[in-house]
């Protein structure tokens, strides 16, 4: 049973349908992601999911059952326009909003202590966050969004801001909220994080889905007639009547070579033509980075838009 | 704990612990005291300044004696000087200034000049002139060769006060003060006005912080926006009362040492008789007791209290309250919806003007209501919710019917909920709108949106 669900959602806005009979469906303890372009409706699905705007049709479930007010202390929200008060002290604001998200007082400091330390931002607890860079801020933002430890994390950008360190650090305590149990949507424009972090991936573009299932599939599916081949030392293939050369790099004493098949069946045709050039490491179809995939899906479909 | 009371508490504290609500809590009072003391001390210093001023005639000696001595001014009449005399030399010779009567006095009326260096008090300038006056009249009278014109004149003195008496249904009657009443109705009318603009201005402030920082979306993921708001428009009202009971603990606390320590004791005894004489002063005939001038400002002061006495005081307060409250309610949503709308405080123009217009017509209404509180302008506006909190507790010093007290509190109850329930509307959706520039328009499809 998936965790998370939403069921052919649709909302209207007076002059704009911002989401149109969009589905998705979150297994547990997985990570989500949430792609499209500026505009998307994605923000708009989110506050759905975050009950802040209710959908014209269309249900939202969490758990199996249609989603209620009290849920909001099962999810956690990194919104992507996100921001604290800038006059109060790191600390203090931070236990507020965890009160806010049904901890006691003493139970939100008790968890605190624990985040503040993992993330390295102990010392800045008494300070004003008007004090903080972004990128403390952020982190601040983060443990305060993980902390009532809900079943459904939700970040919407969150590596905007961070230092390359940093992006690092967060990724791997996404990965390690994923390992306790927790079921993430992660919504980006990053297409290397998606690659990096995502199991399952809805693309939305103009309200509507057009791309959506398992990130591994998904690449599998837009691969073509692509191969990456790894010969040892400075080798060069000609091209003949089964394959052409794209490109070549000697690098490390081993040369990197994509190349691309006339026809995908002649594989074997192939494969004897490279053992016949020089000495084959590594014969793999080029999978499409998901950068491709996502600039690819959404130019076709706006372009099939542009012509009806 | 309900989240809710979080908001309040959150909005409370981090407001009262701030340096410039410290600030201003502590200074106001201060500020206050001296209005009060001042002019008190004022009055007390007069003594000190003591003025010896020469009185020149020119052709005649008409009306030498004829101005008293006063307890801060002696008049020298000074026979065989010409004014160019002593006109440069009188500082020199320790004069504080030359009263100059010309002898065309009996018919020009500005005849007579004072010379002096320094602005003379307003006080001194009645006290001569009307001396003078009253001589002259006395002149001309003689004229007329009335015998024992002397004893008419002494007898005929008089002194006219009007002492107001209202007679209620029961026909008892009450002796009113339409000063005081006046009074109260401009300090009523004009603080409702000042601590409804001042913390509805703080709620919009409030909101436009919590958007501009982009902190409320993480917040209404956990709150309902109609919590937040409400939250944060109670827990200003609770800073403003805080604010509004130190005020007055410490006026009158500074007001009470500065008395005991600067005022001389005199004034302190003739305060502490006030209230024991009040008994005595029953409200049948005033202005009975002559004599002493000291004792006929003690009567002014004990019929000026009396009356105050016989405000409805029970009634004044629970309407201040009452429409204080509701007032804020009122203009703060408003505020909040405001705030919710626009991106940034230079936005708020357009929107402002609609809610500080009624604020303002209020204020003036009230005003004009200590001329004529039973004007029908009055009666409309203290009628009307937008402006009832500040005319209707302006009107109420001077007795308004029960009725329309009750119908003003109906109207302004079911107002605040319609107001309430349209602000969160607005605000729901305007507080996550970012970047364009919001219209009347655009406000109007935000109150129309379902769910």
């Amino acid at each position: 049973m998936p965790l998370f669900e939403a069921q052919n959602v649709t909302k209207r806005f007076a002059t704009q349908t911002a989401l149109d009979g969009v589905s998705i469906s979150v297994p547990e303890k997985s990570i989500y992601g949430l792609l499209g372009p500026n505009g998307a409706g994605k923000t708009t699905l989110i506050r759905i999911i975050n009950q802040i705007t209710a959908p014209d049709s269309g249900r939202v479930m969490l758990n199996g059952r249609p989603i209620k007010p009290e849920d909001v202390y099962k999810i956690g929200y990194l919104p992507e326009e996100r921001g604290l008060y800038k006059k109060m002290k790191v600390g203090e604001q931070a236990l507020y909003l965890a009160q806010l998200k049904g901890l006691t007082r003493a139970e939100a400091m008790r968890r605190l202590r624990y985040w503040f330390k993992k993330l390295e931002i102990t010392d800045w607890w008494g300070k004003k966050v008007e004090e903080l860079s972004k990128g403390m801020q952020q982190k601040v933002q983060f443990a305060t969004t993980v902390l009532h430890e809900p079943q459904l994390l939700i970040f919407d950008e969150p590596f905007t801001g961070f230092d390359p360190i940093n992006v690092r650090q967060i990724k791997d305590e996404i990965l390690f909220l994923r390992e306790k149990g927790a079921t993430i949507i992660f919504a980006t424009h990053n297409m290397g994080s998606v690659e990096e972090l995502c199991d399952n991936i809805t693309l939305i573009n103009k309200a509507k889905t057009i791309l959506e299932g398992r990130v591994d599939t998904i690449r599998q599916e837009w691969a073509g007639n692509e191969f990456d081949v790894v010969f040892d030392g400075e080798v060069t293939p000609s091209g003949n009547a089964h394959f052409s050369v794209i490109r070549s790099q000697f690098e490390k004493g081993r040369s990197n070579v994509r190349i691309k098949a006339a026809d995908t069946r002649d594989t074997n045709e192939i494969i004897r033509s490279m053992t016949a050039a020089g000495t084959v490491i590594a014969f793999n179809p080029a999978l499409p980075s998901m950068n491709d995939i996502f600039i690819r899906v959404v130019e076709t479909k706006n372009s099939e838009a542009a012509k009806n | 704990m309900n989240k809710t009371s979080l908001i309040i508490q959150r909005e409370y504290v981090t407001r009262v612990r701030k340096k410039s609500f410290i600030i201003m809590t502590l200074l106001t009072p201060l500020l206050l005291a001296l209005i009060f003391v001042v002019p008190a001390l004022v009055m007390s210093n007069n003594d000190k300044d003591f003025k010896k001023i020469a009185v020149i005639e020119d052709g005649g000696d008409l009306f030498k004696g004829v101005i008293p001595d006063t307890k801060d001014a002696e008049f020298v009449y000074l026979t065989n000087t010409s004014l160019s005399d002593i006109k440069s030399t009188f500082s020199e010779k320790g004069y504080y200034g030359v009263l100059y009567i010309s002898d065309l006095v009996t018919t020009v009326p500005n005849a007579v000049q004072l010379i002096s260096k320094k602005q003379p008090p307003i006080g001194l300038l009645d006290h001569i002139s009307n001396s003078l006056e009253k001589e002259i009249e006395r002149q001309k009278l003689l004229g007329y060769n009335i015998e024992n014109l002397d004893e008419i004149l002494k007898s005929i003195n008089s002194k006219v006060e009007i002492q107001t008496i209202k007679i209620d249904e029961e026909g008892k009657s009450k002796k009113t003060s339409t000063g005081i009443a006046m009074g109260l109705a401009y300090i009523s009318g004009f603080l409702m006005y000042m601590l409804v603009f001042m913390f509805g201005a703080q709620v919009m402030r409030g909101v436009i912080e919590e958007k501009t920082s982009r902190i409320v979306e993480v917040i209404i993921s956990s709150v309902k926006p109609v919590q937040l708001m409400l939250g944060k428009i109670i827990g200003i009202a609770l800073v403003g009362l805080t604010q509004f009971a130190i005020w007055i603990m410490l006026t009158l606390a500074i007001v009470a040492v500065v008395q005991s320590k600067i005022l001389p004791e005199k004034t302190i005894e003739q305060m502490q008789q006030i209230p024991q004489s009040l008994g005595q002063a029953e409200p049948s005939v005033a202005g009975a007791s002559a004599g002493t001038p000291a004792a006929t400002q003690m009567t002014q002061l004990q019929s000026l209290f009396a009356s105050a006495m016989n405000q409805r005081w029970g009634l004044i307060i629970f309407a201040f309250v009452f429409y204080f409250i509701t007032g804020y309610l009122l203009y703060a949503s408003l505020f909040a919806a405001i705030g919710s709308a626009v991106d940034n405080e230079t936005e708020t123009q357009q929107f402002m003007l609609p809610v500080t217009i009624p604020i303002i017509l209020g204020l003036i209404v009230a005003m004009g209501t200590m001329q004529n509180p039973e004007s029908s302008i009055s009666f409309w506006f203290s009628i009307i919710p937008l402006t009832s909190p500040i005319v209707m507790v302006a009107r109420i010093p001077f007795d308004v019917p029960a009725w329309e007290i009750a119908l003003s509190m109906a109207l302004m109850l079911v107002t605040i909920v319609a107001c309430i329930w349209m602000a969160a509307k607005i605000y729901r959706t305007g507080i996550l709108m970012y970047g364009k520039k919001t219209s009347y328009k655009e406000i109007w499809k935000w109150l129309t949106y379902k769910g």
